[in-house]
This record gives structure tokens, C-alpha cells and sequence, in this order.
């Protein structure tokens, strides 16, 4: 825990020093202090756009993670299915965000929904890929066992392949962290009135770019709570899986 | 219970011709060398393959259960919902399932370890958690793979003895897979000699000893003797 600490402190004195001794406008390179006194100052406003983009990552993330597992499960069970749809999905991750986000907005309004269909289409790859492959790869001793006991295939997968598989849907899902932040700020900035996205696409233009480097660290300190509680429930959830031992982080 | 069996993976033959009989509550070792198709045996009388040539039959109305090689209780149960699986999948619903299993455990001694997961059991604790799953299923012919392949041999002769006692409390039709002749003069009624690939069988020896028996007893080293004679291991 000293060693990530003393890093991080090196990092920030360093950055504070540069920019006092560079003396650089605050609007383009604001100091770690700036930033601070920006997260103090615009609590307000950040929590309030925090709770908007909170909801639609957490929502989101929820939603690939159910709709990952079924869409796996249907995979694994078909296997007809699995060759259709599996390049359809490869292919879905190529959709550049971008361009559709604002597609989306104009489809369905500047509301939560479209935000969530980003979010969720961006996440659902990394839950549905390690999910399918942990489904398929169950133990094959296990399988054997099963079929010497006359279980059909639902009863396998109840058993057997669905626990097997329930680590790597946790695993899936503390991947898809990492995009479901870049997803939702690109969702916000094709057309939203609230939330950290857009409150940074606004602070730039506005010459407040300590306010946006607060913003970038209030969803930078989201992603890594919402990691810890997805390995925390991970550990309540899947007890067995041969997790890292030590604190989650 | 094998007549004339022939199984073919490919070009590789695993077993040729084989006969088997084997009698209600007879406990009969299969030894034989690594591939020799001891394993492919197991899944022919259960019904996991189908025999090329020659017939399967069982008894009427017997049922079959196969103990796979190796460690295959489920890591995310207990010992008891583990234990329970055969009934489960029977369609037994889970309460009752885990009532029967925890009568069965303690029956068998095992009683104290009902609660814990397989990964804080030992291995001889598994295997007989394991076996007792088998047994749950009520299943009349009961094929174990190399159920104590794994365990030291302190360990291996601790659950040899238990199983011993095991089968007199619940008298089973046992094929037991082993590559150990120890194992094999210690628990069977019969032991049949494998040949290597393709399996064949080359010898059927009586065990006409009682049980539970010593390692270290004249008649069965003798019969140890024989069996690794027949597997052509000189001494």
C-alpha cells in the first residue's frame, strides 16, 4: 500500500512543481492543487452530474452483465446459434461509438436510454466472451459425472457448467468496467444536459479545465469502487474461485 | 455382463473380444497396463459408449454409476450437497436430497465433514465423499475408476479399508479399476488381467479370501504374485 502511495505523492509533486515553476495557465495544465480546490468548489455540480453518469454505468454494467450471461448460456446451449451470432457479435464491437451515439440520441432522446444502450452494448462483449468460454470449458471429469449419473443437459448446466461459469461472469464484468466509463462519457457527449461527460465537454470550451480534471478524477475514483465492489461480490457470490488473496484492489 | 466386446477409437483398437461375467454383489478388479482400456470398459457398462462389436447386458432392471477418474466433487458445493448430486439428479428435491446424503455420511463416518468444501478436505477425505455420492445414487452395479489413484499410500490403505467396510454395510456390484495389484488382492472377489493395447483379457484370478484382509498376508502377496505374473511385471 506504501509503495502505490509514495508513486502517486512523487507523481503529483512533480506535477505541482512543474506547474509552479513553469508558471502555466491554469486553463491549460491546471496544478493538483487547482484541481483540489475545483473538486471542493463545483461539489455541487459534480455530485449532481455524478449520480447521472453513476446510474447509467452501474445500470448499464448491470444490464450486459444479465444480458451477457443469458446471450451466453443461449450460445453455448446452440450451437447453430453460437456460429450465427458469435461474428455478429465480434462485429457489434467495431460499431464506432462515436459516429452512432449521436444516431442513438436522435432514435431514442437525450434521456437515460440511450446512454444505457451504449453503455451496455460496449460492456457486453468482455462479459459474454470469458462467460461462454468458461460454460464451454467446464471441467470434463465433471461432465463424465454427470452423464454417468443419466443427467440431461439442463441438470449440467445447473450443476456443473453454470457455477463453473459464474467466476468468469464476475471476471467479464470487472473488464467491462474499464469501458463502461468511456462508453458513458461518449454516450453524454453526443447529446445529454447532464452528468461528468458532459459537464467536462462543457468546462473545456469554458476555459474550466479544472473542473474538468475533477470530473475525469470523481469518475476515475467511481470505476475503481465499482472494481472493488464487483470483486467483493465476486468473493461472496463465488467463494470457491481461487481468488487473489489480500485486499480486492 | 461383456460378451464379446470390441471397441475401435479410429484405427487404434482399445479392446478386442472381451467377456466379462460378473456375479450380484462380486467386487471384481480390472487391473492392466496404461491404455490398455480399463477406463473405456467403465464407459461401456454405463452406457457412455457403444461397443463396436460383441453385447453389453445387464442384469434386468440393474442400474449402472460411474466414479470418473480422478478428484470430480464440485467445487462451489459442501461435502453433503455433493454427496447429494446423484439423488438431485434423480429429481430428488434438495432438502431431502441433503437428509438422505447426511444420513449416508454419517453412516459412513463422514459425518463431521458435511459442511466443508472440497478444497479444505483431504484427498482421501474427497474420494470418500466421492464414493459415497456413487453409492447415494442407488445404483445396483457400481464401476469406480481408480477412486484411490491419487493418495499417498498411507492415505490409499485408510480408504481401502473404509471402502471395505463401506461395501459390507451396502453390498454393491463393484467393477473396480486399478493399477495397483496391492489394491486389487486387498478388495476383490476376482481379479481380471487386462492386456495392453488392445485390451484382452489374459487372466481371471479368484480371490477366495475374506475380507478385510492384510497387505501383508501370505495368501495375499501370493495372490499379488500371480497377478503381476500375468501382467508380465518380473520380480
Amino acid at each position: 500500500m506504501i509503495a502505490p502511495l509514495l508513486v502517486v505523492l512523487l507523481l503529483l509533486g512533480g506535477w505541482q512543481a512543474f506547474t509552479a515553476l513553469e508558471d502555466v495557465d491554469e486553463f491549460l495544465l491546471p496544478s493538483p492543487t487547482d484541481v483540489l480546490t475545483a473538486l471542493w468548489d463545483d461539489r455541487g455540480l459534480l455530485w449532481d452530474n455524478f449520480r447521472v453518469t453513476a446510474g447509467e454505468m452501474g445500470l448499464g454494467l448491470l444490464i450486459a452483465m444479465v444480458a451477457g450471461a443469458l446471450l451466453a448460456l443461449a450460445l453455448h446451449r446452440w450451437q447453430p446459434l453460437r456460429r450465427g451470432v458469435y461474428p455478429l457479435l465480434v462485429g457489434s464491437q467495431t460499431v464506432p461509438i462515436p459516429i452512432f451515439a449521436p444516431l442513438l440520441a436522435a432514435w431514442l432522446g437525450f434521456d437515460l436510454t440511450p446512454k444505457l444502450v451504449i453503455v451496455a452494448l460496449v460492456c457486453f462483449f468482455p462479459v459474454v466472451v470469458p462467460t461462454l468460454d468458461a460454460l464451454t470449458t467446464a471441467d470434463a471429469g465433471q461432465r463424465k459425472l454427470m452423464r454417468g449419473l443419466g443427467a440431461s443437459r439442463w441438470q449440467t448446466l445447473r450443476f456443473v457448467e453454470a457455477p463453473a461459469a459464474l467466476p468468469a461472469l464476475f471476471t467479464g464484468a470487472r473488464l467491462a468496467i474499464a469501458v463502461a466509463a468511456i462508453a458513458a462519457f461518449l454516450a453524454e457527449t453526443a447529446g445529454s444536459e447532464s452528468g461528468l461527460g458532459h459537464l467536462i465537454t462543457q468546462s473545456i470550451p469554458q476555459l474550466e479545465t479544472a473542473r474538468a480534471f475533477a470530473a475525469v478524477l470523481v469518475l476515475s475514483l467511481f470505476s475503481v469502487t465499482l472494481y472493488g465492489a464487483l470483486a467483493l461480490a465476486e468473493r461472496r457470490l463465488a467463494p470457491w474461485a481461487q481468488l487473489p488473496k489480500g485486499p480486492v484492489l | 455382463m461383456l460378451d464379446g466386446v470390441t471397441r475401435r477409437f479410429g484405427t487404434v483398437l482399445a479392446l478386442q473380444d472381451v467377456t466379462l461375467r460378473v456375479r450380484r454383489r462380486e467386487l471384481v478388479a480390472l487391473i492392466g497396463p496404461s491404455g490398455c482400456g480399463k477406463s473405456t470398459l467403465l464407459d461401456l457398462v454405463c452406457g457412455l459408449q457403444i461397443a463396436d462389436a460383441g453385447r453389453v447386458a445387464l442384469p434386468d432392471g440393474e442400474r449402472t454409476v460411474l466414479m470418473p477418474q480422478g478428484d470430480t466433487l464440485l467445487p462451489w458445493a459442501d461435502a453433503l450437497d455433493n454427496a447429494a448430486l446423484a439423488l438431485r439428479v434423480a429429481g430428488t428435491p434438495r432438502r431431502e436430497a441433503r437428509e438422505r446424503a447426511r444420513a449416508e455420511l454419517d453412516a459412513l463416518g463422514l459425518g463431521d465433514f458435511a459442511r466443508a468444501r472440497p478444497a479444505t478436505l483431504s484427498g482421501g477425505m474427497r474420494q470418500r465423499i466421492a464414493v459415497a455420492r456413487t453409492l447415494l445414487s442407488g445404483a445396483g452395479v457400481v464401476c469406480l475408476d481408480e477412486p484411490f489413484g491419487a493418495l499417498d499410500a498411507i492415505t490409499r490403505a485408510e480408504a481401502q479399508r473404509w471402502l471395505t467396510s463401506t461395501l459390507a454395510r451396502e453390498p454393491r456390484t463393484v467393477l473396480l479399476v486399478t493399477h495397483d495389484t496391492e489394491e486389487a488382492a486387498l478388495l476383490a472377489d476376482r481379479i481380471v488381467v487386462l492386456s495392453a493395447r488392445p485390451g484382452r483379457v489374459v487372466a481371471d484370478i479368484a480371490v477366495p479370501l475374506a475380507t478385510p484382509r492384510s497387505a501383508t498376508d501370505p495368501a495375499v502377496l501370493a495372490v499379488r504374485e500371480r497377478a503381476l505374473a500375468a501382467l508380465g511385471v518380473d520380480r
